[in-house]
């Protein structure tokens, strides 16, 4: 096809012109890939399951009594009394046991800070400088960890994984299926789920950089190491769209002939010389696509004024917070979290450990959940992500002492409806509604209470776990160890 | 209407600071947990004073008693929050003043908890409102293998809240201990021989000028009595081989006493533990390898070493004993009962077993007649993280269920401000 042009073109090619052709022909937009590590979790192949007889809380504010779920093809197929059993379905007796959507731990450092914490094994904090957006929580999870195996028997069927808080910009988080015996971090990535860029308002930030009398140290300085950052993002994110508008007239159409004569039309319509892609910069391609929606903010924040402020950074930036983390304040500005639909991620009752968390009430949950805000119970502890419903039982209580109608039901979307609605999965999972993933939890007895265990565990319909079934720790460093060999 | 707000403000300034005078109480028709025996599907306790005068089903209101009816309530002792920081900070980061944190070479085994305790620090209202009455606290000092002395403490906010004083030494002797005694366990137990050897020989060694082998002065004069078995060595330790080498070194020195904090592994030495009668206080929620010393973590140790008859305290392990936590004991010993532990075994490890194992069993930790009169009244079972008390004594003084965190509470409530 090229020598037949070049003959054509005969004498009036031009040495200059030959090469341009190779140029325009050459010619591709750039597009930074946005999935660059893509997921590989697979789902493992399961029987139908048939839950029977359970009282059933569906996550979205709903409670059955005496009812089945169906789980096939790894989703809820069906949620009703007297299901009529689909062939090969495995039944399991759900009578005084509760079923539940699986947990989603929307703050969790699994991987990252994983077990044991030694100093070879701390990867959660690139505390290097304040902006680290370019660093990617799933590049120091460890799938070895054997907190995911505890989480999983807590109840756990995705977890948010976070890099620390020390940087106002911390880095992209990652969404993760607990899956045991993973090999490679990737296996683990819960499909199509967005990412997500954790920031941290408040105390860490200018403590770990004013400490080192560098910016930020106040949290004047930590306001506008923010604001600096997302208007050099708009700058970035402007002359990457001028180049693709640009680009666009350069690229070749699927019904465009290619090579001498399209360059010569696009001259012709004085389109000039093909564009240069911007620099690629990690950094600033992380908050560009905060400020075009793609990425979900999740920011450490603990004091009712700093969220104030965080919602007018984001308004001046035109981006939205998906949700505050820790958010120990956030029952004093409910309104302002419902108006701009920014959720909470609460401990039921941690306080004190710093003049931020001073103001901790127990009520912090159910008062933002009474204020029509989303409010979601979270760990940031491997302890604590094993029993996410007891903290939310905690919350619960108190929130019916202090004169609040809360139904368990309507509870129970604090720690899956709303935790999926934060970082951007709701509309596959987080309930227990048909055609939404079969993940899902029995229970032995009433999870809001201390002494209800998570008797079975689904992950998109396949059994992860079985109370009193591990033969073996899903972890290669827990396999072997001597007590373990001595306990057979 | 102002007139009638500053009332209620002066009332609820009284209420906080003047606690009722003690008066006789007749807490009638209660599910009743009394510790030494079954509980009481429906009992009474009356108590005058700072006493319990008597417990059981249907006693008689002496004239002018207080008769309150706790039909579908649960009684019990006040818990004993067996090992915390509470009271040594306000505030424990942030830069704070933070009493439980010591970082001088200068001290470590001289510095008393009791000295930095404030009865009035938030955290103190904030831990007794949900049903702890006392509190064992611990220093943490950090210049040599010993932390400093622990105090057991009333949470009743008085200026005399110091109950006991000198209670026991803070002996790390796992990676902590080693690392503090030059980086190795090899050198660990050379070091603690060294400074017993130094207490023991206090202060004839030092009166002559010398130096102690590894103590100054100061910590050799505080750790004598210890040294010589005169109180009990709380003792920081996880694996159990680190354990195993404590039971030989207590069979080597049958005058000292033990207590162990942590015993992550202890499951695995639970048989020379209880034969050795060596009390161990346990955190239930512990079961990650998250130190190399804890590699055998298990949800179900607490149950395992009471079955083997070992008597079990449970607190938060020796990583979470930042004050502010202090009254999530319950939650812990439910988590017990959920992995196994017998319900009335895992109320005693946070009340009388720690009562007990710290010298106060005679007065603290049951409910009794002679006993003194702390006594919790639930909504519901204690040990349920859905459950918290209605009303509560120390030593007989109803303590209203207020705290700074209620205060924010009742400010913010969306149930009371629309």
């Amino acid at each position: 096809m090229r020598t037949w042009t070049l003959g054509i073109a005969g004498a009036l090619a031009a040495a200059t012109l030959a090469t341009a052709a190779i140029a325009q022909e050459a010619f591709r937009t750039v597009r930074p890939p946005t999935d660059p590590y893509p997921s590989t979790y697979t789902v493992p192949t399961a029987a139908p399951v048939i839950i029977r007889g359970a009282t059933v809380i569906d996550g979205e504010g709903g409670e059955f009594a005496s009812t089945d779920v169906l789980i096939a093809d790894g989703k809820i197929a069906a949620v009703g009394q007297a299901l009529p059993p689909p062939a090969g379905a495995q039944e399991i007796d759900g009578r005084g046991k509760f079923v539940t959507p699986g947990i989603i731990d929307a703050h969790s450092h699994l991987g990252v800070y994983p077990s044991p914490g030694i100093q070879a094994s701390s990867d959660g904090n690139e505390a290097t400088q304040p902006n680290t957006a370019e660093v990617w929580a799933e590049h120091s999870v460890w799938p070895q960890d054997p907190g995911f195996s505890r989480a999983v028997a807590g109840g756990i069927t995705t977890l948010h994984v976070l890099p620390g808080s020390a940087n106002l910009f911390g880095g992209r988080g990652v969404t993760l299926h607990p899956v045991l015996g993973a090999r490679t971090v990737q296996s683990m990535k819960v499909p199509g789920a967005p990412y997500t860029l954790k920031m941290a308002c408040g105390e860490n930030p200018s403590r770990v950089y004013g400490g080192r009398n560098s910016s930020p140290a106040t949290g004047m300085g930590n306001v506008a190491g923010w604001r600096q950052s997302f208007a050099k993002a708009q700058e970035y994110d402007r002359k990457w769209k001028e180049y693709w508008r640009k680009a666009a007239r350069f690229e070749p159409k699927e019904d465009e002939p290619k090579g001498f004569f399209r360059a010569k039309a696009k001259d012709k319509k004085g389109a000039g010389d093909p564009p240069v892609a911007p620099d690629r910069d990690l950094e600033m391609e992380t908050l560009a696509a905060v400020l075009n929606g793609e990425i979900l903010v999740q920011w450490h924040c603990y004091r009712a004024d700093e969220m104030a402020t965080a919602l007018d950074i984001a308004k001046e930036f035109g981006f939205r917070v998906a949700a505050f983390h820790h958010a120990v304040e956030s029952y004093k500005i409910g309104d302002l979290l419902a108006r701009d639909q920014t959720c909470s991620a609460m401990w039921a009752d941690w306080w004190g450990f710093k003049l931020e968390a001073y103001d901790g009430i127990r009520e912090n949950i159910p008062f933002v959940h009474a204020r029509g805000a989303c409010a979601i119970v979270h760990s940031d502890s491997e302890v604590g992500i094993q029993r996410l419903n007891q903290e939310a039982a905690k919350a619960l209580a108190d929130g019916r002492r202090a004169g609040l109608q809360i139904s368990r039901a309507d509870a129970w979307r604090w720690l899956s409806l709303n935790p999926a609605t934060a970082i951007g999965i709701s509309d596959r999972t987080g309930s227990l509604k048909v055609g939404k993933a079969g993940d899902v939890v029995v229970w032995s007895a009433d999870p809001l209470s201390s002494y209800a265990v998570a008797e079975r565990v689904f992950i998109n319909g396949a059994q992860m776990y079985e109370r009193g079934q591990v033969v073996a720790p899903p972890s290669d460093f827990e396999l072997g160890q001597s007590f373990r060999e001595r306990a057979r | 209407m102002k007139a009638a707000i500053n009332a209620i403000a002066a009332a609820l300034v009284m209420a906080a600071v003047c606690p009722a005078a003690a008066e006789t109480v007749l807490v009638r028709g209660g599910r009743v947990v009394t510790n030494t025996g079954a509980v009481l599907d429906k009992g009474d306790v009356l108590f005058t004073d700072s006493r319990i005068v008597a417990v059981g089903p249907s006693i008689a209101a002496p004239a002018g008693a207080r008769v309150i009816d706790a039909a579908g309530r649960w009684v019990t002792p006040g818990a004993i929050a067996a090992m915390s920081e509470l009271g040594l900070s306000e505030i424990s980061g942030s830069g704070a003043a933070n009493d439980a944190s010591l970082a001088s070479p200068l001290i470590s085994a001289a510095a008393e908890a009791s000295r930095a305790f404030d009865p009035s620090a938030s955290a103190v209202a904030v831990t007794r409102i949900e049903g702890v009455t006392r509190a064992v606290i611990a220093p943490a000092a950090t210049g040599t293998i010993f932390s400093g002395i622990g105090a057991l403490v009333a949470l009743n906010g008085a200026a005399d809240s110091v109950q006991r004083d000198r209670l026991f030494q803070v002996l790390e002797l796992g990676e902590t201990g080693a690392e503090r005694a030059g980086g190795s366990r090899a050198a660990l137990w050379p070091y603690l021989e060294a400074a017993l050897k130094d207490a023991r020989e206090y202060p004839a060694r030092y009166a002559s000028g010398q130096d102690g082998a590894v103590l100054r002065e100061i910590d050799a004069r505080a750790l004598k009595p210890f040294a010589l078995g005169q109180g009990v060595f709380l003792v920081r330790t996880e694996r159990a081989a680190d354990i195993r080498e404590l039971l030989r070194f207590k069979r080597a020195n049958p005058n000292l006493k033990f207590v162990i904090h942590g015993g992550a592994e202890a499951w695995l030495v639970a048989d020379e533990l209880a034969a050795a009668k060596v009390p161990v206080i346990v955190d239930p929620m512990v079961n990650l390898p998250e130190r190399m010393e804890k590699l055998a973590a298990r949800l179900d140790n607490a149950a395992l070493l009471e079955r083997a008859g070992v008597r079990v305290i449970i607190a938060p392990s020796p990583g979470s004993v930042d004050g502010h936590q202090a009254r999530l004991a319950f939650q812990l010993a439910g988590n017990a009962v959920a992995n196994g532990l017998p319900w009335e075994a895992a109320f005693k490890a946070i009340s009388q077993t720690p009562a007990e194992v710290f010298g106060v069993g005679g007065e603290l930790g049951s409910l009794a007649p002679g006993k003194t009169a702390d006594v919790v009244i639930w909504d519901g079972d204690p040990l349920d993280v859905m459950s918290a008390p209605v009303a509560l004594f120390i030593a007989g003084v109803e303590t209203p269920l207020v705290s700074r965190q209620t205060r924010l509470r009742d400010r913010y409530n969306p149930a009371a401000r629309p």
